[in-house]
């Protein structure tokens, strides 16, 4: 939404000019650098830097995916970022409805520690999760230590509370009246959930989704613990370019953006949700 | 988005202990008994996975701090004996180095948090701000602004830690090779520099997320505001000043929580741009406990400075809270703006019963 | 109502499960067993190139045990990044490896948690006896006066690479063999963007190795007989100076050394832009890197004055992997079968030649590829002249405190900040304080 239209002021104009020009410098700094250094033969990048490549080579996009098994690593990072996101989003709808749709003893102190749980340090629950796990594995057989399934279910609590926290806000945006029609044509409430209130809130889910998958996809201390070979992540196997014998900047440049762009133009994409998400949730 | 690490809430407890009488409902249709226990099994799986990850092993940690776990005892950390608050009065020794040690690495990243907070603050708000009317290349230069946001965290730090080396890095090659501000190449990734460095990560990093909460809080300010100070003759500064700005008032308490909370907890950052070992001058606390935990093996002490640190943010954000919750009446100035969500969650949650 | 209540029980009840379960601590079947005993699962260190060079190395070997013995071998290479954080939680939860490959300098640190099986004669006997390893990589596998938690696997030695070409053009006949006639060849090379040597600055282990022996060169120690640490003797604090002082002082490091930690010093090296390191076993590296064999060489460690020798004539640490058996192995015949498998004189000779280090076993170090100019040097230091690194539980803290100190005095030089004794004091001071004192 847009101030008046009347015309805005030169100084204003010119501010504004020169802070977005320097803003686009500084953010674009690092992706230009990322996308050049990925083109550039070895020597270039452990030498002083340049601008310019010497001499362009794909070299390194072809490397990376013999330097470290990379596809796997991408596979597992998928595997882990989806089912997270697809849990996280689910159970967040669950309890948000409740919070939002509810009265129930409790509730006003579940929905304001939900936003709280954010200052819990990780490092201080890397290790008893860890032992919890394996106890799990002992006890009843099921695999979470080392196994996707542990990851899966770390991360998917890591972005339940912000999901739940902006689903609550959404869902109060979702006018009642749809809901109790829909109670009213004698449809369960959990019918009423996925029949309206769902639909009417796609914005919202989405945003809550895009944060899930982002939050897992770039998760580094737990999965350096708790990852093995066969279940390592993107974010601790990248590490692999740096060898015992060089540092591959170039291939560290290209596998970054090889991971990255699935992300980002995922976000790109549903950036218009997301801020539509935001708009309705979490800052309303 | 910056992986913060959540934990379980006290809050949680009450939920699934509470008499179940106390449910009310909205409307009372058939199968009542079933609908009274539809939010409580609604939340069970949000309840019992936060009690998993977070709320046991959060116990389990706190028990830890109490306990000498170092690598004499991590075999079977049951057996470790307890120490009582030993690990706790070394943690607050200062006049001790590990104490000493510890408070430095807190007031580091103090430091840290309000500069990197204030900056991503300020730079998202001027963004949005700016962005607010349209203009061509618009929706373009939304959709780049939000790209180290969207960035998984290690491969944009790793970039920057790429372009801060000292030999061949693309900072001192700019600064000293082609603009010639210093005498020699500077040290990034280590001294005190460092400090510089993992602030400027940090802020670009960060600064898109207070960019995207604000502008899309600049969308629920009703249009009739501007039009109404135009027709008082208010310019572009003076409706940024006195309707924007305070406007934003609601959406920035909860921005400012948030951004305060991740940055405090920042790991990844530090960890990607410096290793397990983080120069002294950017020593987070964070890293500073991982290193206490992990690399020296000395368990009992890493949860009690967690626990410390645990305490620090909840009194800071409880204080945060109930402040803002108080102050709120005064930001009166947004009356025609709607009620805000997260302000009214926070003051419930200074009444809310445990 | 019920279902409340019966949610409320569920969650309460499962709590307390999870606190329970996770209160039994993971490591509780002690001994050992030979439950699963045609698996095992083995953790190898980064050796080679890459995780994948390693896997290409060891994975014809492991088939090869697998055609004897019949028993699988399940192997991961584990990053150095990660192996100590996963040995750690593998110790803290019971979960983890069969057999397992450490850096020798961690036994001591380990032996203490009590996961690692001790190789006592029983156990030696198996693996045919103590007398078979090399002495010195003998002396990195635990506490003094214990039986070893560790069995050494490939050994290696820090050597003196130069520069042919560089050393020419400076005039330069012989490799230096002392540290003044290093800092003087050094300086006659360094100019026009060139240095005399390379370093880690950032590098917290690489410090503490080259540190421990230049205290050794004063007769100095950072642990007293009873393994109290003590890190301000005169020696230990002149050790760290003459370090630091290679780049504050006499100025053959350049200062962008300060902040290397991932063998960027070899890189420059290879690359012709420092003459000397001082390294174990990097012919491999410098290979990879382009470098051809015959443009470097290879000589001993420096020392304060004379030849190599023992005590203050040391000029390297003992280097090298060990290899180590978790006691709750579920397969414990299998485990040492397969140590003594690894530990023969074929496959030492097979993997230490993939991997350019040395024997641990002295039947295996007569092999014709151990006696070339490169290797022979590393050899006859690893016998003759090279100590191992302080065997005790506080090693590891050890090399955080004392390297992180170096990494910052390097900062300082880096920085052009004074180096002087009273600062490498202070630095050292307050490393010791950070030492667990109990």
């Amino acid at each position: 939404m847009s101030r008046s239209p009347m015309a805005a002021p030169r100084s204003f104009l010119w501010t504004r000019r020169v802070f977005l020009t320097l803003l686009t410098g500084f953010v674009l700094l690092p992706v230009y650098v990322m996308v050049s250094s990925s083109l550039k033969p070895l020597e270039d990048v452990s030498s002083r830097f340049h601008w310019l490549p010497s001499n362009l080579t794909v070299r390194p996009y072809i490397d990376i995916w013999s330097t470290v098994p990379l596809a796997k690593y991408f596979l597992n990072s998928l595997i882990v970022a989806g089912a997270a996101t697809v849990c996280s989003v689910v159970i967040a709808v669950f309890a948000a409805y409740a919070v939002s749709r509810y009265e129930f003893r409790g509730k006003r102190v579940f929905s304001v520690t939900v936003l709280s749980t954010q200052m819990f340090p990780g490092i201080l629950f890397l290790l008893p999760l860890f032992l919890i796990y394996v106890n799990i594995g002992n006890t009843t057989g099921i695999a979470l230590f080392g196994s996707r399934g542990g990851l899966i279910l770390t991360y998917l609590t890591f972005s339940l509370p912000f999901s739940i926290w902006m689903l609550i806000g959404y869902f109060d945006s979702v006018p009642r009246d749809l809901d109790e029609a829909a109670l009213v044509d004698g449809c369960g409430p959990l019918r009423a959930l996925f029949r309206v209130v769902v639909p009417a809130a796609i914005p919202g889910i989405v945003a809550v989704a895009v944060y899930a998958f982002m939050t897992a996809w770039g998760e580094v201390l737990f999965a350096s613990v708790m990852t093995n070979d066969a279940t390592r992540t993107l974010a601790v196997g990248l590490q692999g370019y740096s060898t015992q014998n060089d540092v591959y900047w170039n291939q560290i440049m290209a596998a970054s953006l090889v991971v990255s762009v699935p992300v980002v133009a995922g976000f790109l994409l549903l950036q218009r949700y997301l801020v539509a998400g935001l708009t309705a949730g979490a800052v309303k | 988005m910056t992986t913060t690490t959540a934990s379980a809430q006290p809050g949680e407890r009450t939920a699934g202990t509470s008499s179940p009488g106390a449910a009310r409902e909205r409307r009372r249709p058939p199968g009542r008994i079933r609908r009274i226990g539809l939010p409580y099994l609604l939340l069970l799986p949000a309840l019992l996975l936060e009690l998993l990850v977070h709320l046991v092993p959060m116990v389990i940690g706190i028990v830890m701090s109490f306990k000498e776990l170092t690598q004499f005892y991590v075999r079977d950390w049951t057996l470790a004996p307890w120490n009582g608050l030993d690990n706790y009065s070394m943690s607050v020794d200062f006049d001790a180095p590990v104490g000493a040690a510890l408070l430095h690495s807190f007031l580091v990243t103090c430091a840290f948090t309000v500069l990197s907070v204030g900056l991503c603050w300020l730079i998202g708000t001027a963004a949005a701000v700016c962005m607010q009317d349209a203009f061509r290349g618009r929706g373009l230069l939304r959709a780049l602004f939000l790209v180290p946001y969207a960035l998984p965290v290690y491969a944009a730090v790793i970039t920057w830690a790429f372009m801060f080396q000292h030999d061949n890095g693309l900072v001192n090659h700019v600064l000293h090779d082609q603009l010639g501000l210093t005498d020699k190449p500077s040290f990034w990734l280590i001294g005190d520099n460092s400090f510089v460095a993992l602030l400027v990560v940090s802020v670009w990093k960060g600064w898109p997320f207070a960019f995207l909460i604000v502008m899309a809080g600049l969308q629920n300010i009703p249009k009739e505001l501007y039009e109404a100070a135009a027709l008082d003759g208010a310019g572009v500064w003076q409706q940024i000043r006195r309707i924007t700005l305070p406007s934003l008032r609601p959406v920035n308490q909860v921005l400012v929580l948030v951004l305060f909370l991740w940055t405090f907890n920042d790991f990844n950052t530090p960890f990607v741009l410096f290793g397990k070992a983080a120069p002294e001058a950017a020593d987070l606390i964070s890293i500073h406990i991982y290193q206490s935990s992990f690399v020296t093996w000395n368990f009992g002490a890493g949860s009690a400075m967690s626990v410390l640190l645990l305490l620090f943010l909840l009194v800071v954000t409880g204080a945060y809270l109930f402040l803002s919750s108080r102050s709120r009446p005064a930001a009166g100035s947004a009356e025609a703006s709607r009620s805000v969500k997260a302000s009214r969650t926070s003051e419930e949650g200074e009444t809310a019963d445990v | 109502m019920r279902s409340i209540r019966a949610a409320a029980v569920g969650a309460v009840t499962l709590s307390l499960a999870l606190a329970a379960s996770a209160c039994g601590g993971g490591s509780s079947s002690g001994g050992g067993s030979n439950d699963s005993p045609k698996e095992l699962t083995y953790w190898a260190s980064n050796q080679g190139a890459s995780i994948e060079v390693d896997k290409k190395v060891l994975q014809p070997e492991l088939d090869k045990f697998e055609k004897e013995t019949g028993i699988k071998v399940k192997l991961e290479v584990v990053p150095w990044s990660d192996l100590l954080n996963r040995i750690l939680t593998a110790t803290t939860s019971g979960q983890g490896p069969d057999i397992m490959n450490i850096g020798n300098s961690w036994s001591a640190s380990l032996q203490a948690t009590g996961a690692l099986l001790p190789w006592d004669a029983e156990n030696f006997r198996k693996i045919g006896g103590k007398d078979r390893f090399v002495d010195a990589a003998l002396a990195s596998t635990g506490v003094k006066g214990q039986d070893p938690a560790a069995i050494p696997l490939y050994s290696m030695s820090y050597a003196l690479y130069y520069n042919k070409q560089m050393f020419a053009d400076a005039g330069i006949t012989e490799p230096p063999a002392t540290w003044d006639e290093l800092v003087e060849a050094g300086k006659k090379v360094s100019g026009g963007g060139k240095w005399g040597l390379g370093a880690e600055g950032s590098n917290l282990s690489n410090n503490i190795h080259q540190i421990f022996v230049l205290a050794k060169q004063r007769g100095a120690d950072f642990f007293t007989a009873d393994g109290k640490p003590d890190f301000t003797s005169d020696g230990a604090v002149a050790a760290v100076k003459q370090y630091v002082d290679l780049m504050a002082e006499d100025k053959v490091v350049a200062p962008g050394n300060a902040e290397y930690a991932q063998n960027q010093s070899l890189s420059d090296f290879a690359k012709g832009r420092t003459a000397m390191v001082l390294w174990q076993t990097a012919s491999a590296t410098f290979k990879s890197m382009g470098m051809k064999d015959d443009e470097w060489g290879v000589a001993p460690a420096p020392v304060q004055s004379g030849n190599p020798g023992s005590g203050t004539a040391t000029n390297s640490m003992v280097a090298g992997i060990n290899m180590a058996v978790f006691k709750n192995t579920d397969n414990i015949d299998g485990a040492t079968s397969f140590v003594n498998f690894m530990t023969s004189d074929a496959e030492q000779k097979i993997l230490n030649k993939a991997y350019g280090s040395i024997p641990s076993v002295e039947a295996a170090q007569t092999d014709p590829a151990f006696n070339t100019e490169a290797t022979a040097v590393l050899r006859e230091t690893l016998a003759d002249s090279a100590a191992a690194l302080p065997q005790v539980p506080d090693e590891s803290q050890f090399e955080t405190a004392v390297g992180t100190a170096v990494k910052e005095l390097f900062a300082d030089a880096a920085a052009g900040r004074a180096v002087t004794t009273e600062s490498v004091k202070e630095k050292l001071t307050k490393a010791q304080q950070q030492m667990p004192n109990k």
